[in-house]
């Protein structure tokens, strides 16, 4: 029998062949692909981390990549728990804690408009990983990640605080989609490598760590240099960094006694200036995808 | 086999420097030569391919549909490839980013399968796609050498001028950020149509 090739029939019949043969096909792949997948992005976290306390100068040269980091991980990373509510540590898996809600979470807290009840009540979702690093020199490391928006998108990275909480110990920032040679530089452990030594608190206010246009003094113990030309970008991973370490505070100043209330700072400019960022993206997208 | 089918479209009929496509995908992945090459391998892979299955498929498909289907084949290839490279090539991968994806808009791909595979059989269509891949693939390969040379110094990731040139380290040499911006791309590809067409004496 011979097909009339224009019949309404025969290209539905046509269509749906297609699709169910494509369908399978993608299917297969993609499961039989996943396991594969997940381990790189899991790979790819762990060497962030391990980055942030100074562990993968070597990975480069390393036949097994995929072995290394994972024994490097089993070796430094000694502890990991969550922080929950007022500061609350509570056992739970971290490494699987996802930072993209998180900083959802955070975000509306700056700039939701929320009264205070509402504040508390969305804080209270909130879980935060801590990762704890044992050194060779048997000191101890608080990794702490953050999430954040650039220019073009996502922000993220760990910081590492000495035993005291205080001083960054090392930092390692990645990117989504910044301006290659721009914004893209807080990838490099050039930038990440000035916050070695900073510290995130003056006489016990904290001041997190910021990022100044210019340039930051030499002996300047809170902030570091931006990076020229890539300006939104340099504002987003301080604004990254004020605003999850700011959710840590219950965390970092109490440590090692019972929690207490604590105020959480006020940042003056934050909401609007974040907006009017997100605007800004918003319309250089729409430009981008003309 | 008719080599003219592979080799035509590396040199003389190349897609990128005489028919002016796929030029988005130049500017956008030729800052380092490594994602140049895999994306160059990643896109004639994906041409050959859906050349090949829409030649087979050529007298079969409704006219009225031919592009949506065209599509679909294509569109598959570029995610069999997508997830391959985040299987096996992670860090290329992440590099590429949404580059992959944006294959299918590549109008190489349908060109070809509109101008030859659809009037063709599957072997001839085959290498035809391929060829066009491979010349898309060595223009890549070609700006992004210039690019990562001048722009960072370094060829697939290897330092290539000696650091005690850098300024930093009281020499004389510093690289050139322009190379690394999209703009010089496009300088780079009209140098080289330039110099072909000068060569070739195409008009």
């Amino acid at each position: 029998m011979k097909w009339n090739k224009n019949s309404n029939t025969y290209t539905v019949l046509y269509t749906a062949a297609l699709v169910v043969v494509v369908a399978t096909a993608l299917a297969l792949a993609a499961t039989g692909l996943k396991s594969r997948q997940q381990a790189n992005i899991e790979m790819e976290k762990k060497q962030a981390i391990l980055a942030s306390v100074h562990k993968t100068d070597s990975v480069g040269w390393q036949a097994d990549r995929q072995a290394y980091i994972e024994m490097l991980y089993a070796k430094y990373i000694v502890e990991q728990y969550i922080i929950g509510e007022g500061g609350v540590r509570r056992e739970g898996d971290a490494f699987a804690v996802d930072m993209k809600a998180q900083y959802d979470i955070i975000r509306q807290l700056n700039t939701g408009n929320l009264d205070g009840a509402q504040q508390a009540a969305l804080r209270a979702t909130l879980a935060l990983p801590v990762f704890v690093c044992l050194n060779d020199d048997s000191t101890r490391k608080y990794i702490l990640p953050v999430y954040g928006l650039g220019l073009w998108g996502a922000l993220w990275g760990y910081v590492a605080l000495d035993d005291d909480l205080n001083t960054v110990y090392g930092a390692t920032f990645d990117h989504k989609g910044e301006t290659p040679g721009l914004g893209a530089e807080i990838a490099t452990p050039a930038f990440a490598g000035q916050f070695i030594g900073k510290r995130i608190f003056e006489d016990g206010r904290f001041t997190s760590v910021l990022i100044l246009k210019g340039g930051a003094a030499p002996d300047d113990p809170h902030g570091v240099d931006a990076i020229s030309g890539g300006t939104i970008t340099s504002r987003g991973v301080e604004t990254m960094l004020k605003n999850c370490l700011t959710e840590y505070l219950p965390f970092l100043t109490h440590r090692d006694s019972v929690p207490e209330p604590v105020e959480y700072p006020i940042w003056e400019g934050t909401d609007a200036r974040t907006e009017k960022e997100h605007a800004h993206e918003q319309v250089r997208n729409t430009r981008m995808n003309r | 086999m008719n080599w003219k089918l592979l080799t035509d479209p590396i040199g003389k009929s190349n897609p990128v420097t005489v028919l002016i496509l796929g030029i988005c995908s130049a500017l956008a992945v030729t800052v380092k030569l490594e994602p140049a090459l895999v994306m160059g391998l990643a896109v004639a892979v994906v041409t050959a391919c859906s050349s090949c299955i829409l030649s087979l498929l050529r007298n079969t498909i409704p006219p009225r549909i031919r592009i949506i289907v065209q599509l679909v084949v294509v569109a598959t290839f570029v995610i069999l490839v997508d997830q391959l490279l985040r299987a096996f090539a992670y860090d290329i991968s992440k590099q590429l980013s949404v580059f992959v994806g944006l294959i299918i808009t590549n109008c190489i791909i349908m060109g070809r399968i509109e101008a030859f595979a659809l009037g063709n059989r599957p072997w001839p269509s085959f290498i035809d796609g391929l060829g066009n891949g491979l010349g898309y693939g060595m223009i890549l390969v070609i700006v992004a050498f210039v690019r990562e040379l001048f722009g960072s110094g370094t060829l697939f990731g290897y330092q290539i001028i000696p650091e005690s040139w850098y300024i930093a380290n009281g020499g004389f040499y510093a690289d050139n950020g322009l190379m690394i911006l999209p703009p010089m791309a496009l300088i780079v590809v009209g140098l080289i149509i330039w110099i072909q067409r000068s060569i070739m004496r195409i008009n």
